[in-house]
């Protein structure tokens, strides 16, 4: 019964989908196999794995973002949970997302200001006694920089898990005789695990990649996948071993995705 | 329950605590726009200063200006190539191939954005493509598409389409079914991700760092270059613009949101503005 009559008005659509998805992603490892002078070769992988330099940076890389994300995590699951016991939850959730439309530029540059020498968090530190610090240029600036700014995007999957959770299964824990802590535990907990995961992919993730903030922030102390990629494509003009860690990086991310995926049927097993 | 209500106020104290921190460093940015001073680091009195400054800027204004005419086109052209996208998809009959359409519809969306601006990078230098305005609107275009699909998707699917069928029987032609039915149906939908691909665009840095060449810019890449060159307040000005900005969108974008979520089943875009991480 219904026609096709989008055929040719999709035709744009289709040229995005060859022209600018699989077109880019197949440049790409092309590139990654090809040296300085355009010919093809494995070198770029082989510097990758034998050059201990490499490794250890996507090994920091991946530790700073298991760090973030864990800051995040720590941070965002009790606020995503006391915020659906809140009157108007939509309201408060307008309120975690409306930082994400500022320009994650302008949120970097803030803590410019405030990490300062004679910034405001030192001048804090040292009305309480602590002493003025250096706070710009170190691992724990660029990290509490891409917690706060990955912040919102562990919250909101969190938050939407928690209040799709059905009340009456909190209820009936409560008659069975549950605690609050096993009623958390049991019930609470296992249910709300899809925000979680979902929360963990948006924020590990894109973490690997925060190049902007290394360079502002971190001082190139701290080397991203990101800064690399960045560092080999526009400034070493390096595309090929560029790619090469692009090719990895993607690599990374399927692994997060594989093993954050969604585990059917465990759920419904924690709550029997 | 005595003791959840004992301990509401302290639970309170921790959620307002992360609120405050999550809006401090914009405050903080904001308030610093009024500095009679010129550092971030001490406020020594009220003055419009930076923002006359930031005015008198041409090169900022032009900058200002080049980035919301990328952002209004490449969000309308996204939109419109994104809709009759899901419209494809939406009437794709067999379930494998609408999952392997959708599967590459979502890749951009989930990629980091620094392999989207490597590898486009090096599709503009293949092709000969002149980087500049051109490669940065194609690739706004391009990280837009995915999330306007996701947006008008569900609204088709929500579709009765005894409407289509109903509009045939009275004689319409499928240009008439298009524009007279199945278009508005889908209308908040489609509203929904043009704001998005706006904000998409608006946010992006990366992508466009990678893309543009040495001849344009965009806000986010002239904020990021005068960053790295220590503190200017006029750079707070125009952030304290662009918040107002931000907020008039997601009033816009809230009310957009709330009137699909009204017609539609709540999983149209109520309370998920932003799907996945746009850096």
């Amino acid at each position: 019964m219904k026609t096709r009559y989008s055929a040719y008005y999709a035709l744009p659509y289709l040229f995005w989908i060859v022209l600018f998805v699989i077109a880019p992603l197949g440049l790409l490892l092309v590139q990654s196999f090809n040296n300085i002078g355009g010919h093809w070769t494995l070198a770029n992988y082989q510097t990758y794995f034998k050059s201990g330099t490499y490794l250890r940076m996507t090994f920091n890389s991946l530790w700073f973002s298991f760090l973030v994300t864990m800051v995040t995590l720590i941070i965002a699951y009790p606020a995503a949970y006391i915020m659906t016991k809140l009157k108007h939850a939509q309201f408060w959730l307008m309120l975690i997302i409306l930082p994400t439309w500022i320009n994650l530029l302008l949120k970097a540059y803030a803590f410019i200001g405030l990490f300062a020498q004679d910034g405001s968090v030192n001048q804090f530190l040292t009305l309480i006694g602590i002493g003025p610090q250096q706070i710009m240029f170190t691992n724990v600036a660029f990290m509490i920089v891409a917690a706060y700014i990955e912040l919102p995007f562990m919250m909101m999957p969190i938050f939407n898990a928690l209040r799709e959770l059905d009340p009456s299964l909190i209820n009936a824990a409560r008659d069975l005789g549950a605690n609050s802590r096993q009623t958390f535990m049991k019930v609470i907990f296992p249910y709300s695990l899809s925000g979680v995961r979902a929360g963990v992919q948006a924020v590990f993730i894109p973490t690997l990649s925060l190049f902007m903030l290394t360079r502002l922030i971190g001082g190139n102390r701290v080397i991203t996948l990101g800064t690399a990629i960045e560092e080999h494509f526009l400034v070493t003009q390096n595309w090929g071993m560029g790619s090469t860690i692009g090719i990895i990086l993607i690599i990374a991310m399927f692994l997060t995705m594989y093993l954050t995926r969604e585990r059917k049927g465990r759920g419904k097993q924690h709550a029997k | 329950m005595q003791s959840e209500r004992f301990k509401a106020p302290w639970l309170k104290l921790y959620l307002a605590l992360v609120f405050i921190l999550m809006y401090l460093p914009i405050a903080y940015l904001i308030i610093y726009s009024f500095n009679r001073g010129a550092t971030m680091t001490a406020f020594t009195g009220f003055s419009w200063q930076h923002y006359l400054d930031m005015f008198n800027d041409l090169r900022l204004m032009q900058i200002l200006v080049n980035t919301l005419i990328i952002a209004l086109l490449s969000a309308l052209l996204a939109t419109i190539i994104g809709t009759f996208g899901a419209l494809l998809i939406y009437q794709m009959k067999r379930t494998g191939i609408k999952n392997i359409f959708l599967s590459l519809n979502n890749i951009l969306l989930v990629s980091p954005d620094v392999i989207i601006g490597a590898s486009f990078l090096i599709l503009f230098t293949m092709v000969g493509f002149q980087l500049g305005f051109g490669s940065v609107l194609m690739a706004h275009i391009a990280f837009s598409i995915p999330i306007v699909v996701l947006m008008v998707l569900p609204r088709f699917h929500d579709m009765d389409t005894t409407l289509i069928d109903a509009a045939y029987d009275l004689g319409a032609n499928r240009w008439q079914v298009l524009s007279r039915v199945i278009l508005p149906y889908a209308w908040p939908g489609i509203l929904a991700g043009f704001f998005m691909a706006i904000t998409y665009s608006l946010d992006d840095f990366a992508v466009t760092f990678f893309v543009t060449g040495n001849g344009f810019s965009t806000l986010s890449v002239e904020i990021y270059s005068r960053a790295r060159q220590g503190v200017d307040l006029s750079i707070n000005a125009l952030s304290a613009l662009l918040f107002v900005l931000s907020l008039m969108l997601v009033v816009v974008y809230y009310f957009i949101a709330t009137g699909v979520a009204t017609r539609s089943s709540k999983k149209a875009g109520h309370g998920q503005l932003k799907v996945v991480d746009p850096q």
